[in-house]
């Protein structure tokens, strides 16, 4: 079991054919991902990496039936991607693109909530179901499969976490980079009780950073729902203050968003936080031999 | 980008938020050419800097008379004005904007921001204006009012009414003034894609007339290709010339403090490093996350930019390797020793894709200086311990 994706997903990619996309893709590919086209405007009929190219995620659909799209659009239409993806009866997006401006994605995710699409991302590094399904541009190779499922905001913090993990002995079931823009898809608080479900996740690893409440969300649903252990790194305990947070900004959230500030609310949740990201795997490790 | 109070008002303006008259003087000659053509009576001499609590650092002033004017403009240009949002070495001033004087009957506080948990834009308005707005939220939270705005319907009728009646407005011009007001902002802020607006004070004139008396704007970064206006408004010497010069490089780089150069890639594992760092003795020098595209030549810019600080001791490479390849990154410390004098330890930890192959170029390279780490801990450890000189 894992979430959200496995070996059967049916996947496409949206910029299919431009210069990340088909890298990535082939790399998925590569990985086993079960990707049965792309679009990209104007390139229909034509094949890529062995796989047919449509102009419309509408025609996309309707030929293979896929589920999840992967996009690799440029920043100014990931929007347009997103929306274009809801249409056509995509249940998830993930959005690889970093630097997509934040009022089109105000649009976009409602657009997108509207027709029941979940999104990833976007700037994130994608979903992965070790051994089954990679949709995004991690190393797939350090992804064992295992009982560890694993949420981060941060794409090399990912790594890093599944890595030691992987080198303790254990594995991952499923890993999902969710994104650190101001507006990302599903969060903490979507993907904790998806873990909770998943019978082969026993351990869940969760890497937050400075900036929003999205952990302290996360903090209180754990308290209320999650029984499964959850280890915990908040990236920026010494990062300085107000670099990107405007003024007015840091009100919205109270006193908020600092490391600090979530690493408390998270342990008075029963998270084993650690101060350093070296310690991750130790700490998994530790909470499932307790089991 | 952060942008001048006297440019968020040529923003206002244009989009009819009620400004009071004034004129940008980069010299004591032009500030008062601009207040004898502004008439008077009063005038307000302004510091020009992107930081806020400009006022109680001295760099705001009341003139009475054209030679007050002279005086102050004299006394603030030049200036290296200090506020609680500048840190201790303040910043130079190298622009007043004069103002025409303006009948203050009270003070009141409007801004809008992006509400991250709603994912729409949030107003924000108080009774409290000319305060520091984080103090209003912390001892008295009610008098902070907050009307989401759905972007798919707009600003309507009852997000004024919920404004006015929560600011206490009973006027009914008043009322419509005010609505008026706040509905140009939120069509402002998102016609330009800016990340926050405020206006600290926004008054009410003898008269009951609101007028933005400060203006306060951000833009998403993401966003400034389509609005080349605003880009032009982008003051460079408001920038710290080692984060901009990173930046030319797609280098995102913040100076610290410390004694540790860091090198990462990723935004997470940088501040992830940094905390490491701290986690075990030492103390970082910088945030450096050479981003997704590093080649050698990035890579030998950071090293650069890092061993400008004449505080730095060692240098701690981090790098996983997702979209960078380890492989670009050992070519790129090889190049960086041949363009740079790295008279520092480099300690160099890369894992992730192509890391055997880097692992190699560096074995068979040789470098002098440079120390291999197996991992993040290691990694950590070692550069601490080269940075007290005890490696």
């Amino acid at each position: 079991m894992s979430i959200l994706v496995n070996k059967d997903t049916k996947v496409i990619v949206q910029g299919f054919t431009g210069k990340e996309g088909s890298f990535h893709a082939e790399q998925c590919l590569d990985y086993g991902t079960n990707i049965v086209g792309g679009v990209t405007p104007n390139k229909g009929g034509q094949e890529h990496l062995g796989k047919p190219v449509f102009n419309t995620v509408k025609e996309a659909v309707d030929t293979t039936g896929a589920t999840v799209s992967m996009i690799f659009v440029p920043p100014a239409f990931v929007a347009d991607a997103v929306m274009e993806a809801a249409d056509a009866g995509i249940e998830l997006a993930v959005i690889i693109t970093e630097g997509a401006p934040v009022r089109d994605m105000m649009y976009a995710k409602q657009y997108a909530t509207k027709h029941n699409m979940k999104t990833i991302g976007p700037n994130c590094p994608g979903i992965i179901t070790a051994e089954e399904c990679k949709i995004g541009i991690m190393p797939g190779m350090i992804f064992k499969k295992g009982n560890v499922g694993l949420i981060s905001k941060s794409g090399t913090l990912t790594y890093e976490g599944a890595n030691q993990v992987v080198k303790e002995g254990y594995g991952i079931t499923t890993a999902v980079g969710i994104g650190g823009d101001p507006i990302i898809g599903l969060s903490y608080k979507q993907i904790l009780p998806m873990f909770e479900a998943d019978p082969e996740t026993e351990a869940i690893v969760m890497i937050g950073e400075i900036g929003g409440d999205l952990e302290i969300q996360a903090a209180k649903l754990i308290k209320e729902q999650i029984t499964k252990p959850v280890v915990a790194f908040i990236a920026g305990q010494t990062a300085p203050k107000g670099k990107r947070m405007g003024h007015a900004g840091a009100i919205i959230s109270g006193s908020a968003g600092t490391a600090k500030e979530k690493m408390e609310a998270l342990e008075a949740a029963g998270v084993k936080v650690v101060v350093s990201p070296a310690e991750i795997g130790k700490a998994v490790a530790e909470v499932l031999a307790k089991k | 980008m952060n942008i001048h109070e006297y440019q968020a008002k040529q923003i206002f303006a244009k989009y009819g938020v009620p400004t009071p008259k004034g004129k940008i003087a980069h010299t004591v000659e032009e500030a008062v050419e601009n207040a004898k053509e502004l008439g008077g009576p009063i005038w307000v001499v302004k510091a020009q800097i992107h930081a806020g609590g400009r006022g109680l650092g001295g760099g705001v002033k009341l003139a009475k008379s054209l030679d007050e004017v002279r005086e102050l403009a004299d006394e603030i240009l030049g200036m290296t004005l200090i506020t609680h949002q500048t840190g201790p070495e303040g910043k130079l001033v190298q622009k007043v904007y004069i103002e025409d004087g303006a009948d203050i009957q009270d003070e009141l506080y409007l801004s809008v921001v992006l509400d991250r948990a709603a994912e729409m834009p949030i107003i924000m308005a108080s009774t409290e204006g000319g305060m520091d707005i984080e103090t209003v939220a912390e001892k008295t939270p009610e008098k902070i009012i907050k009307v989401q705005v759905d972007p798919s319907i707009g600003f309507q009728g009852f997000h004024g009414r919920e404004l006015v009646f929560g600011l206490g407005i009973t006027d009914k011009v008043q009322q419509k003034n005010m609505i008026d007001f706040a509905k140009k902002l939120y069509t402002l802020y998102m016609e330009n894609d800016a990340e926050m607006i405020e206006i600290n004070p926004l008054i009410r004139t003898g008269e009951g007339e609101f007028i933005a008396l400060d203006g306060k704007m951000g833009f998403d970064d993401s966003a400034l290709g389509r609005h080349p206006d605003i880009e032009a408004m982008r003051d460079l010497s408001e920038e710290d010339p080692d984060e901009r010069e990173a930046g030319k490089y797609g280098l995102s780089y913040i100076a610290l403090d410390g004694e540790i150069g860091c090198m990462v890639n990723g935004a997470g594992l940088a501040m992830g490093t940094m905390d490491t760092i701290n986690y075990m003795g030492g103390t970082p020098a910088n945030f450096l996350d050479v981003g997704g595209s590093a080649n050698a030549e990035t890579v030998a810019k950071g090293f650069e930019i890092i061993l400008k600080n004449p505080n730095v001791k060692a240098i701690f490479v981090n790098i996983f390797g997702g979209i960078v390849r380890c492989d670009r990154i050992a070519n790129g410390i090889l190049e960086a020793t041949k363009l740079v004098d790295v008279h520092v330890p480099v300690i160099v930890r890369l894992d992730g894709t192509n890391a055997p192959e880097a692992a190699e170029i560096l074995k068979n390279a040789n470098i002098k200086n440079v120390i291999p780490a197996t991992d993040l801990a290691d990694g950590a450890a070692k550069a601490v311990a080269a940075a007290k000189g005890e490696l």
